[in-house]
């Protein structure tokens, strides 16, 4: 029995142990060892994190990506709220299934082609300006693509829909009860809102930040697409190490860094609501 | 408020309106990138200038449509090649890990549990250059010692798979994990007390009740890798899969046949939920 039971085992450890040694585990600590490399030496050293620290644009531009992304974050959620709240439990039972699915559709297309996308509708030939000098509302076209307000539009589209999974996924089990007895005992829609729904949802709002947040820090297409020049984003500095100037001792730091600053705020999120990181996958 | 309780008209239709205008928000892109596909125009703009197929099928000197464009249709096969590969991969150890996780208890579970699901949290670009940085090692440090040159390690196809694979089947383990904590392991436990082995338990017994869970695993990790940008960017050799190609050209020289090839995926996604919502409602 126990032999039989010992084989079962390692059939299913192996390979798992495989994926999780050599393409998770290995290579962050590969990261950690490069970061701390110059091209052509042996021996450790810290000139390419001092570098960072020194050069204004490459520290600078990681404080604007935590902040923005922060910022991203609350906006998510602020759009998002409202809309689980609606799927769960306003609109008629009937429709949940179909408004679900549309919802589902831009992520499963593709951040690319949603990006892009904006892209089009943005543009100073695009849909909103051609559609406004036709009316005859503005003479030249609005500046609305390649700006920070154009990369805020396109990083929140191509997140949000991670903050309302969350948040549905808690409201469904939420007790329609609860509200109409708060309801009866006279509580306005604030206090139940604020009282009952998010206290309830919590766990939800967690997972669905945490998600957003790292989406959203480790963003590409979204800045580059849609940013303008000013628009610089952390990653961006990162892939240009790695593809336009090959220092990728320099871009492992940047890795690294970007990884460390990102867990630290996962952390403290988690710490302060008192949640496990087991939990945001669920 | 709720559905149960009485709302003003009000409440009522200024929530749709809200809502109404998130769910724009949200097929807009959609519907332009579709829309302007069939626009007799070589600029992807307005104004509309009449209906033309011509960004699918035309060859003339100034306009190639899609299955015409031989690099096009080239990285749509790899991005199906690299989806198909990798979904499978992902399913086979995504699987695995989900029964090792939700079933045995061992040491160092709980570390390992945590590298399965760090995938979540650590951006797709971390993942890429990590990887690129470690292969790159090893291929250099195997070469230096035998004077044989891993092919598979430099940067293409299979290194993409790889890097794709690696956060693939955390996708598929949370996905059959949610199912295997439905499963009721007696139904095992019979098996194995009728002389079964526990492989053959897995085999006959978990694995058919796991299916829905495997193929909608196996369907989120193909359209993770037929989408997957930021992670492949760093591991991709001289075959561009079909992300990599549509942000070369959306950077450097868009015509209108990328919006005919988006307009194929959005038919093909929009086919794909409503034939998922067919079969939630037959159930």
């Amino acid at each position: 029995m126990e032999t039989k039971r010992n084989r079962a085992f390692y059939f299913v450890l192996l390979p798992v142990l495989a994926w999780l040694m050599i393409l998770i585990f290995i290579p962050h600590i590969e990261l950690l060892v490069n970061s701390f490399k110059v091209d052509g030496q042996e021996s450790w050293t810290l000139e390419n994190y001092t570098d960072f620290f020194t050069n204004r644009i490459y520290w600078m531009t990681l404080v604007k990506t935590v902040s923005y992304a922060i910022g991203v974050t609350i906006l998510a959620f602020i759009v998002a709220f409202p809309v689980a709240f609606y799927l769960t439990k306003v609109v008629s039972k009937r429709y949940v299934g179909p408004l679900t699915m549309l919802l589902l559709v831009p992520l499963w297309v593709g951040e690319l082609i949603t990006i892009y996308g904006w892209m089009i509708i943005l543009g100073d030939h695009g849909i909103i300006n051609q559609f406004l000098i036709d009316l005859g509302w503005i003479e030249k076209p609005l500046p609305l693509l390649y700006n920070d307000f154009s990369m805020i539009l396109g990083l929140l589209y191509m997140s949000v829909l991670f903050m309302i999974v969350p948040i549905m996924s808690t409201l469904e089990s939420l007790d329609d009860s609860l509200i109409e007895a708060a309801s009866d005992l006279g509580a306005g829609k604030w206090t139940i809102i604020r009282r009952i729904v998010i206290p309830y949802a919590m766990p939800g709002i967690v997972s669905g930040s945490i998600i957003v947040f790292m989406l959203v820090i480790g963003d590409y297409l979204a800045p580059n697409i849609l940013g303008g020049k000013s628009s610089l984003w952390f990653t961006e500095q990162i892939y240009n190490q790695f593809l336009s100037t090959f220092n990728w001792n320099e871009g492992a730091a940047f890795g690294f860094l970007l990884l460390l600053i990102s867990s630290l705020i996962v952390w403290i999120a988690l710490k302060v609501s008192g949640q496990k990181l087991e939990r945001v996958g669920s | 408020m709720i559905r149960s309780l009485p709302n003003t008209s009000l409440y009522r239709n200024g929530y749709r309106f809200y809502v109404g205008i998130f769910f724009l928000f949200l097929v807009l892109p959609l519907v332009v990138i579709s829309v302007l596909a069939f626009n007799d125009s070589n600029f992807i703009a307005l104004p509309w200038k009449g209906f033309t197929f011509d960004w699918f099928f035309a060859n003339t000197d100034d306009r190639v449509g899609l299955f015409q464009d031989e690099d096009l249709v080239r990285s749509i096969w790899v991005s199906i090649v690299t989806a198909l590969i990798m979904g499978l991969l992902s399913l086979g150890v995504g699987t695995a890990a989900a029964l090792l996780f939700v079933q045995e208890k061992f040491r160092g579970k709980n570390f390992l549990y945590f590298l399965a699901i760090a995938p979540l949290v650590i951006p797709g670009v971390i993942l890429g250059i990590s990887i690129i940085l470690t292969s790159t090692q090893v291929a250099g440090g195997i070469e230096k010692a035998t004077g044989w040159d891993p092919e598979f390690l430099s940067p293409g196809f299979w290194l993409v798979v790889l890097g794709q694979f690696s956060f693939g089947a955390t996708y598929v383990m949370l996905i059959v994990s949610a199912r295997l904590k439905k499963f009721d392991p007696t139904l095992e436990e019979a098996a194995l007390s009728l002389k079964a082995t526990k492989l053959e338990a897995i085999r006959y017994i978990t694995i058919p009740f796991l299916r829905p869970a495997l193929i909608s695993g196996f369907a989120v990790a193909f359209l993770i890798s037929f989408s997957n940008f930021n992670t492949t960017i760093f591991l991709i050799g001289s075959d561009p899969t079909l992300p990599v190609e549509l942000f070369t050209r959306i950077k450097f020289s868009s015509t209108p046949v990328l919006n005919a090839i988006s307009f194929l995926i959005v038919v093909v996604i929009s086919t794909f939920a409503l034939v998922n919502l067919y079969l939630d409602r037959k159930k």
